[in-house]
């Protein structure tokens, strides 16, 4: 990966029809890209959806890219969002083994977290954990010290925020 | 309307209960023929060319034809029968997901999977392939939806929200640019060929005689401007002229009108005319900044609409710079270019080419295969009207030629149609000569038949020590008894003279005429740029 790759995120408004997810990560893949994650759902307008891209890309390169993103039919808006400039959130559940129900800290770092136990078993706890990607890395690297077995995320999805720089969002 | 198609099963229902009148159905022997055909319909006329195809191995077939045109932006509307849409995912016979397989190399593709949604669908079709950058699109249709029934109306046009079919030049920028051209001491144009897909001729040619800047061409770009101009520098690139590419990086502006800076067009890119203001206008805003990529002044327009903007604000009064020692300088290379013809008895390829061009009226239509006899025919056989000279230059398909030069017949029956090819591509899809007589399409073929794959022994001699690899091709077949074997003309030809007789009877003649002319195979196409080389460094011997 290049020097200055650094986490690139894209926000599409497309038609809610058969074939566009494919379409655009078609695209992707033949600009050689790897997608770090996908998030689709529907937009606010009937008909259209919403889909949210993360990749590892130098400035240059997805640049061109979005501007071929842009020219697809089914496309009505793209734009990249800066993680400084956008609000990003994902949700991960992270199945804990080794019975850490009984270790004790692991309560206290998913207070910390503000992550939900969402299934409990005599061996395993599964835990709901929200929030920027960061903060979901490092959730999961904590998690490899008590036993980590399972992780399933939703991809990060992003709106830009309307107020940047001079007054900043609540939180990071 | 001519439709270029193979005839097989999945499809036979489109065409066996319905009525098609003022469709002209002209049968294939091979899917990809099927599509070049409509692709040379589609430049030599400007209009869209339509192809069918089978599903399965029909649709598979008609790939490299789709890439083509693709690469080239030429409209062509490609329908494919599928398996029904009860059996689609099941892997039935001759099923195969065209249009996941299709998506890379067209704009756009549809698969009607309901009766009605095939008005739409079909209209739609024509109109994304036609308008803004012109490129394919593919409609691939089961065969219940060919068999259903039901109340159909066609829409009067069709709408996509966010497709704009022609940008709206932004004012300022126009301004901007025609001020930056004027104001240029040492100007050049480069025109590509978004010109050509936006029938801009008049426009570029009226620009270039008003600031009297010199217009150099991609090759795709050949023909938009009359290479026997005064202010024509010919083609640029990898067999662009020695004399033009070493002009390239002395201009102080250089307004570039529907070119994507290609590796073939520039050399490389770093070394390409780094001192250079450069003016990108490009109907594509994708193409801005994706070759060439130091700070440019782009306007994202149409060639058409651009160059007349730009006509009318350079004529508005703006009075522009003193440039006569660059329009001599000019003047020069462009008079050093103009080839001359060497009456040699020997027909070397390059001899060749030169005497077709003498012998070919400047309107006929030429298309070429890919290889040497395609890069002589840049070099020295000098394109004058426009949509006169059709390529394959993008994806560069062996084969191309042949099967364009029958869809050109077609667009135009009133011009001679000739295919300049070389012996290894027209192999690939000489079959189409089937069609040519079964169909009455009389063209002219000409083969530089040199035995070998030329351009590929050319890289092998000059950078792989000699060293050749599955080039040579061998004595077969005899090309004047493989025209025969299908009732065309076949004429061997070893001499000046004798050309001149064999073309002229077949530009004369009612049926496609095949002429075989034996050259050299150690022959090469110089001067060339060589891979990874910049603008100025051409190998010339």
């Amino acid at each position: 990966m290049n020097r200055d790759a650094q986490l690139r995120i894209i926000s599409a408004l497309v038609e809610d029809k058969p074939g566009v997810l494919y379409r655009i990560t078609n695209l992707i893949r033949r600009k050689s890209f790897n997608i770090e994650s996908i998030a689709v759902g529907p937009a606010e307008t009937p008909g259209l959806s919403r889909m949210t891209f993360t990749m590892f890309s130098e400035y240059e390169r997805f640049d061109q890219m979005m501007k071929n993103i842009d020219g697809l039919i089914d496309v009505r808006t793209v734009e990249p969002l800066e993680v400084r400039d956008a609000a990003v959130r994902e949700l991960a559940l992270v199945k804990l083994s080794g019975a850490p129900a009984t270790k004790p800290e692991i309560m206290h770092y998913i207070d910390a977290f503000r992550g939900n136990i969402v299934d409990v078993s005599p061996t395993t706890l599964t835990v709901e954990v929200s929030g920027d990607p960061d903060k979901i890395n490092a959730f999961i690297k904590l998690a490899r010290t008590f036993g980590l077995s399972e992780v399933a995320r939703t991809g990060a999805v992003a709106l830009a925020r309307e107020m940047t720089a001079e007054a900043p969002g609540p939180e990071k | 309307m001519p439709i270029y198609d193979v005839l097989l099963d999945y499809r036979n229902a489109e065409f066996s209960s319905r009525e098609y009148k003022g469709i002209r159905h002209v049968l294939a022997r091979h899917e990809q023929s099927a599509a070049h055909m409509a692709d040379g319909y589609a430049r030599a006329s400007g209009k869209v060319g339509v192809c069918l195809a089978t599903s399965g191995p029909g649709a598979t077939n008609l790939m490299t034809g789709l890439a083509t045109a693709y690469m080239d932006s030429s409209p062509i509307v490609a329908i494919t029968g599928q398996v029904p849409t009860y059996v689609i995912g099941s892997d039935g016979f001759q099923e195969s997901d065209v249009v996941g397989m299709a998506t890379s190399v067209t704009k756009y593709t549809f698969q009607p999977l309901r009766v009605k949604d095939v008005p739409h669908m079909m209209k739609a079709a024509f109109y994304l392939a036609a308008t803004r950058r012109p490129q394919p699109v593919l409609v691939d249709v089961p065969k219940d939806v060919q068999q259903g029934e039901d109340d159909l109306e066609f829409p009067d046009h069709v709408d996509f929200p966010k497709y704009q079919p022609l940008p709206d030049p932004d004012p300022t920028i126009v301004k901007t640019i025609a001020r930056t051209v004027l104001n240029s001491e040492r100007p050049i144009i480069l025109a590509g060929g978004g010109v050509k897909m936006a029938n801009a001729y008049q426009e570029l040619q009226a620009f270039a005689e008003l600031l009297v800047a010199p217009v150099v061409t991609s090759f795709m770009g050949k023909g938009v401007f009359p290479e026997n101009h005064p202010l024509s520098l010919g083609c640029m690139g990898m067999h662009g002229s020695e004399r033009t590419n070493k002009l390239l990086p002395e201009c102080d502006v250089l307004l570039v009108v529907g070119s994507r800076f290609s590796d073939r067009t520039t050399g490389k890119i770093e070394k390409f005319c780094p001192n250079t203001k450069v003016i990108h206008i490009d109907i594509d805003k994708a193409e801005i900044g994706k070759n060439y990529k130091l700070p440019v002044i782009s306007l994202n327009a149409d060639a058409k609409k651009a160059l007349e903007l730009l006509v009318r604000e350079v004529k508005a009064g703006m009075l522009g710079r003193y440039r006569e020692p660059w329009t001599k300088k000019a003047q020069e290379v462009i008079a050093a270019t103009s080839a001359e013809f060497n009456d040699n008895s020997h027909l070397s390829g390059v001899e060749t080419i030169k005497m077709l061009r003498r012998l070919i009226p400047p309107k006929a239509i030429v298309t070429t295969e890919v290889g040497q006899h395609q890069m002589w025919c840049e070099q020295h056989f000098q394109a004058i009207e426009p949509r006169t000279f059709i390529s394959s230059g993008g994806l560069g398909t062996m084969g191309f030629g042949f099967p364009a030069a029958l869809g050109a017949k077609v667009a135009r029956p009133d011009l001679p149609v000739i295919d300049i090819a070389g012996d290894g591509s027209f192999l690939m899809t000489e079959n189409s000569l089937a069609t040519s007589i079964e169909e009455d399409i009389p063209v002219t073929v000409i083969i530089l038949n040199n035995r070998v794959l030329g351009m590929v022994a050319q890289w092998q001699r000059f950078f792989y020590k000699g060293r050749y690899s599955s080039i040579h091709l061998g004595r077969v077949p005899d090309y004047v008894k493989l025209a025969e074997a299908y009732g065309a003309t076949g004429l061997r030809v070893d001499s000046a003279p004798d050309l001149q007789d064999a073309v002229k009877k077949a530009l004369k003649s009612e049926v496609t005429t095949v002429i075989d002319i034996p050259i050299s195979p150690e022959e090469n196409v110089l001067p060339m740029l060589p891979p990874g080389a910049g603008i100025k460094e051409m190998m010339v011997g």
